[in-house]
């Protein structure tokens, strides 16, 4: 036990000190949280305003279109050629179609693509105009018209949780997110667990290490070791990321500006609706008071613990099967073709967990969550929306120990012979022999 | 110290080892020879237990070995390598703590034997900074830190230039001294009759040739005897009549040297009792086959068809 100790301890302490540790450690956030204050910043600061020269030849727009911080309109009935517009002051022009009230048509034309969000506005205020154009015509009521658009507010219940408004989909989101981040994490330490085994067998350490302990032992050792390591930059990362994110937010909310939220807004799909909601005057699509809601729904011990196992498991499901990979190949050019059906359903799976956040009751999503090699990710999703039974979690759970155990069995047995073949090309079918070698 | 029991094993078709028996007497060095791809490797990684015999026993101070043992073991594999970016005293720390040794006890030894070996100031450089031969040397000192009662060493002596080497070799022998039983394999020949006091040599998965080494060297004698001889070379001739016969030789004026192979049934005395009266015999020696030719012959005369009959013999 003391050697297996022994054997974490170098694994952790040779890659704790190596400088790319450090530089990763201090850059992973670094990046992070400069993409996310960067998006927010570029997102929020529109670096040009757009000059919007809007040809109306027909005289559709009655009112004056809504001027915004970064898109000022401009009204004219003439025909503008290129060239004139070329030369003039005007960024965008935009021409409204011949009947334009009956086939709602318009050709945008740039000088520079605007982006997103001031198209998204430059679309919006032309909507309201040319909605009201045809109010007008019809001689219907603005205010009367007003009250029965009033969209439908539909609140989703979950009907074992009456009481509060459920967020089932913006829960699965979180869960996805969980997924993918340990996705990422299981890959990344595995392959250093792989290059680790190689490492010792191409430097022919390895034999000098097995006459004092045994293979799995070596193995075993490996496996934690690189686990900690991750561990310990993964608490680095959240710290670091959190206090670089506050701080910037700080410094530029002294700027009257909130890229928290901006950067949340800008990871999601769902900015344009949302932008259109606010823009069309809804309250914001999401208030502090539901935000609170979200959290409070979510079961934070529960998905943290759920993380944990799946966490924990799957590391342990993949690390030992690359373990088993590294051991069997000379180069790491070998390693491609035995790479490939493990990262498989790795990819199967977040296809699989994109799914389950809009299709949480699909067969697909079911069974992925149970079976081991896809579970962790899935299951994490169905957990943090809520749409797992117990049973099929605990069932779940109890698969994935059975398959680690077994796959750890699998490669314990591939290992210790694999690493000390030499010179060998080793096939799917030789490995299977290895397995039946005796001891 | 260690016997070995009709000890068996296979890789799926291929038969690595088959029956083999052997016994490596205690505080005594034991060779183990066979060209390569004969099986040395696998039985030593049977005695390390590294892997196990599919038949056999392997049995140690006259019981079964247990994974306990292998505390006492020191190996040097032949295949031997360190990690390239560790420093030279941590390795060397990590490997004799994996053995067993407490930390501060290995850093006392480690410190005695790096100043003993001239090696000080090594201890802080990384193992890419030094050469192949200095590898060995710390792998050597890896080896023998915790004081094994049984050392293997798998080719102890590539890689080493010829001062390591014989530094290698002194030490081996002093450990031996020491009451240590060791074990080794080498494709040096010279090195097995100045170091090895018994061998075995594996071929083709047989063990062919077993026992002391002076024993053996022995039974392979031819009956040649060198007589070193003043006086005629056709009076010895004709002197040796029936009880010998006269391979070549060598004059320098009136005295020369002759190799004589004693006739059937001959014995040195009748020989020697014909010659005295016809030349001034001055000395006599046995013509004993050095290892390498032995080797060679034995090898040589081992196919797959007929180590079933060599086994026999």
């Amino acid at each position: 036990m003391n050697k297996i100790k022994l054997i974490i301890w170098r694994e952790f302490i040779t890659r704790v000190r190596k400088p790319s540790f450090l530089i990763m450690t201090i850059l992973g956030p670094v990046l992070i949280a400069g993409g996310l204050l960067l998006t927010a910043f570029i997102a929020s600061r529109e670096a040009t305003t757009h000059n919007v020269l809007v040809i109306d030849k027909e005289g559709v727009i009655g009112t004056k279109l809504k001027d915004t911080e970064s898109v000022k309109f401009y009204l004219d009935g003439r025909e503008w050629d290129d060239s004139t517009f070329q030369e003039s002051p005007y960024t965008v022009r935009v021409n409204l179609l011949q009947d334009v009230l009956i086939t709602p048509q318009a050709d945008l034309y740039y000088k520079k693509l605007p982006s997103e969000f001031a198209m998204a506005t430059i679309r919006n205020e032309l909507e309201k105009a040319i909605e009201l154009a045809k109010l007008r015509d019809e001689g219907i009521n603005k205010e009367a018209y007003d009250r029965v658009r009033k969209p439908l507010d539909l609140k989703t219940f979950d009907i074992e949780e009456v009481s509060t408004q459920s967020f089932a989909k913006e829960r699965a989101l979180i869960g996805f997110f969980f997924g993918y981040f340990m996705f990422i994490f299981i890959f990344m330490y595995g392959v250093q667990v792989m290059r680790g085994v190689m490492e010792e067998k191409q430097n022919r350490v390895v034999e000098v290490l097995i006459s004092s302990v045994k293979p799995f032992q070596l193995m075993m050792g490996k496996i934690i070791g690189i686990a900690l390591v991750g561990f310990i930059q993964f608490m680095l990362w959240i710290i670091i990321t959190t206090t670089m994110v506050g701080v910037g937010t700080a410094v530029l909310a002294a700027d009257k500006f909130d890229p928290k939220q901006l950067a949340e807004q800008g990871m999601t799909a769902e900015v344009q609706a949302q932008l259109d909601k606010a823009e069309a005057g809804d309250a914001a699509a999401f208030d502090q008071s539901q935000i609170t809601d979200l959290i409070e729904q979510i079961n934070i011990p529960l998905v943290l613990g759920v993380f944990l196992f799946y966490f924990i498991c799957g590391y342990l499901l993949y690390s030992s099967l690359l373990a088993a990979i590294g051991s069997a190949v000379d180069s790491e050019t070998d390693t491609q073709q035995f790479m490939f059906p493990v990262t498989i359903p790795m990819v199967v799976a977040i296809i699989i967990a994109q799914m389950a956040v809009y299709n949480p009751e699909s067969p697909a999503v079911l069974w992925c969550s149970l079976i081991p090699f896809t579970s962790p990710i899935v299951m994490m999703v169905r957990v943090a929306m809520g749409s797992a039974p117990m049973w099929q979690l605990a069932l779940s759970m109890v698969l994935l120990i059975v398959a680690f155990i077994f796959t750890t069995w699998i490669a314990g047995r591939i290992y210790r012979t694999g690493i000390l073949m030499y010179g060998k090309k080793v096939s799917w079918k030789e490995m299977g022999k290895w397995l039946f070698y005796k001891g | 110290m260690i016997e070995l029991h009709g000890i068996i094993k296979r890789f799926g078709t291929y038969t690595a080892l088959d029956g083999v028996n052997m016994s490596v007497p205690e505080a005594q060095v034991f060779g183990l020879l066979g060209p390569n791809g004969a099986g040395k490797t696998t039985l030593i990684r049977i005695i390390t237990r590294i892997t196990g015999p599919d038949e056999g026993q392997v049995l140690m101070n006259g019981r079964p070995m247990t994974d306990a043992d292998v505390a006492t073991m020191g190996y040097l594999p032949e295949e031997r390598g360190l990690y390239k970016k560790m420093k030279v005293g941590e390795q060397a720390l990590y490997l004799a703590q994996l053995k067993g040794l407490s930390k501060t006890d290995a850093t006392k030894r480690l410190k005695e034997r790096f100043e003993r070996w001239e090696m000080g100031s090594w201890w802080n450089k990384k193992v890419e900074e030094l050469s192949k031969g200095m590898a060995q040397k710390v792998q050597f000192i890896t080896t023998i830190l915790h004081e094994p009662k049984l050392l293997i060493l798998d080719e102890p002596f590539s890689g080493f230039d010829p001062i390591n080497a014989e530094l290698v070799r002194t030490e081996i022998l002093s450990l031996r001294d020491q009451g240590v039983t060791v074990m080794l394999s080498t494709h040096s020949m010279p090195s097995v009759e100045e170091l090895c006091d018994n061998i075995g040599l594996i071929d083709h998965a047989r063990l062919m040739l077993h026992g002391n080494v002076q024993e053996i060297r022995r039974r392979y004698a031819e009956n040649i005897f060198r007589v070193e001889y003043t006086g005629n070379r056709v009076a010895l001739a004709n002197a040796l009549s029936y009880t010998g016969e006269l391979i070549d030789s060598k004059e320098q004026g009136e005295s020369g040297t002759a190799r004589i192979r004693l006739g059937k049934g001959s014995s040195l005395n009748d020989v020697l009792r014909q010659l005295l009266p016809a030349v001034q015999v001055r000395g006599v020696q046995e013509e004993i086959p050095r290892m390498h030719d032995i080797f060679i012959r034995v090898v040589s005369e081992t196919t797959p068809e007929n180590v079933t009959a060599g086994m026999t013999e």
